[in-house]
């Protein structure tokens, strides 16, 4: 609510030019006038000062919020880093094997006011799902957050095929993630799995970034045909067969990615949060200035007016 | 207004750089064939980033087999050893455990919880792990990856008896198949930690 309304209010802020402000103060200055009162009235103006100033304490609050947040999961994330690293290593990193039921996995945040951070991972996965669409494959989407979800229903509502909101309302950790994991792995049908998630890498720049998971399946077909890393070379330890092996590796790789993709993504979402609030208190600041000074010379022309009468009336006496 | 022009310049300056890694990038072998049909689809967005930009290179096979092997032990909120030169690792792998020295063949392995032990020199470090997966690759590289680990000095005794004692009387109650699976597991993890503290 308080931030659909002052969505509204900076909209507002950002057409009304200081001239446009004063002419719409006018009529009421002239009702005013006809009233008997001869002071211009500076109540509107000072009412915008005023909301203008509560809307500033609220982006720095968020700021402030968005910092403290930030510090706490930048850490988690690059803790997180080394866990998907062994897999990519092992299997190597091809996006371009073509198979034909590909899952976009598009992770999202929950809130808005974070920049571009979830337009720009539904863009890709927009993309990615063009990249991977033909004649005979179909391809899904699944969405984490509840912003992309609202940006993706709206074209292709009969594409997806399951939504997951409120990661964050708990503590993200690993069981959890794992448990997200499972959720998709079972509910869903799959070659390929494409994770659509912002890499952080500072607290103004983030990096779309996908992640292509394969079934077992297609992990065993693409090493056989050699695309995906020397998997033959390697021995085989532990399990019956070299396919539960793969099974049980594949869905470990899925866990461990999307780990690692939530946390970077809810790192970015702090991130750009922070510099959008950042940027939407200083332009506070500037309008605050402006009204100011708008407000100052609205004061004055008030007095100068009044002495101006006074001064001529007493002339008028003398004379 | 001064210190939003220095942050106009930051951005820029960071744009720029930004636009020099991926000018490297370009040299990294990344998938181009992707990035070709990429770019003949949606020409107006950037191709995202794969996790092969990020990965820190790893050397070729080298032709003698190295005195020391790399070790990588990595868990979801930490990597425990990373880029660590030892002379030896025993994982506890689902067909028993198994010692990793430089020059091991190529492996997959499974790992089941177990003591997981780091020679090095003279010096062993012993941690327990619960399960996950090793890699060892054929430039004496070795990668474990697993969902917890804690060093054994960590761990009390005292509770390992008594959470024994609490599953074995789970499994011995346990009516359906799933709390029967359930205190299986929970029995096999504490007496793996009991072996594991004895021995």
């Amino acid at each position: 609510m308080a931030m659909a309304a002052f969505r509204r209010e900076g909209r507002r802020f950002v057409v009304v030019s200081p001239n446009l402000l004063r002419s719409s103060l006018l009529p009421s200055s002239e009702e005013q006038v006809s009233l008997g009162v001869r002071s211009i009235s500076t109540q509107i103006v000072r009412n915008r000062m005023k909301s203008v100033k509560n809307i500033q304490k609220i982006t720095k609050a968020m700021k402030m919020v968005a910092a403290s947040k930030l510090r706490a999961i930048q850490v988690r994330a690059e803790n997180s880093r080394g866990l998907w690293q062994p897999f990519t290593a092992l299997l190597g990193d091809t996006p371009s094997v073509d198979v034909k039921k590909n899952v976009i996995v598009t992770v999202s945040a929950d809130k808005g006011l974070c920049g571009g951070i979830n337009s720009t991972s539904v863009k890709v996965s927009r993309a990615l799902f063009k990249l991977n669409s033909g004649a005979d494959k179909e391809s899904k989407y699944v969405v984490l957050g509840e912003k992309a979800k609202a940006q993706l229903i709206r074209d292709s509502k009969q594409h997806i095929d399951l939504t997951l909101t409120e990661l964050q309302k708990n503590f993200l950790n690993y069981t959890q993630v794992s448990a997200l994991a499972d959720e998709i792995l079972k509910n869903v049908e799959y070659d390929a799995l494409r994770i659509v998630f912002n890499k952080f890498q500072s607290v103004v720049s983030f990096l779309p970034t996908t992640a292509t998971i394969f079934s077992p399946e297609i992990v065993e077909r693409e090493s056989e045909a050699g695309k995906l890393g020397d998997l033959d070379s390697y021995e085989v330890e532990g399990g019956d067969t070299k396919s539960e092996i793969l099974q049980n590796l594949t869905e470990f790789q899925f866990s461990c990615v999307m780990f690692n993709a939530v946390l970077e993504n809810a790192c970015s979402e702090q991130g750009a949060r922070m510099s959008a609030m950042d940027s939407s208190s200083r332009n506070a600041g500037e309008m605050l200035d402006r009204l100011t000074l708008t407000y100052n010379r609205t004061r004055q022309a008030s007095i100068t007016t009044e002495l101006t009468e006074i001064i001529s009336g007493a002339s008028a006496l003398e004379g | 207004m001064l210190r939003s022009a220095a942050i106009r310049i930051l951005s820029r300056s960071t744009i720029a750089t930004r636009r020099f890694s991926t000018d490297l990038e370009a040299n990294a072998p990344t998938d181009g064939a992707f990035i070709e049909a990429w770019k003949k689809i949606a020409p107006n967005i950037d191709p995202p980033k794969t996790p092969l930009a990020f990965i820190k290179p790893r050397p070729p096979t080298p032709s003698s087999i190295p005195s020391k092997l790399t070790l990588n032990f990595v868990l979801p909120y930490s990597s425990e050893l990373a880029s660590k030169e030892v002379d030896m690792v025993i994982v506890p792998a689902t067909t028993g455990q198994m010692g990793i020295l430089p020059g091991h063949v190529p492996t997959i392995a499974e790992l089941k919880p177990g003591l997981m032990s780091v020679h090095e020199g003279n010096d062993v470090k012993k941690y327990f792990v619960s399960s996950g997966f090793a890699f060892v690759h054929a430039n004496s590289y070795a990668d474990i990856v697993a969902v917890e680990a804690a060093s054994l000095d960590q761990i009390d005794s005292n509770q390992v008896q008594k959470g024994l004692a609490e599953f074995t009387q789970k499994l011995s109650s346990a009516s359906t198949d799933l709390e029967k699976a359930e205190a299986q597991i929970g029995v096999d993890v504490h007496s793996a930690l009991n072996s594991a503290l004895s021995g």
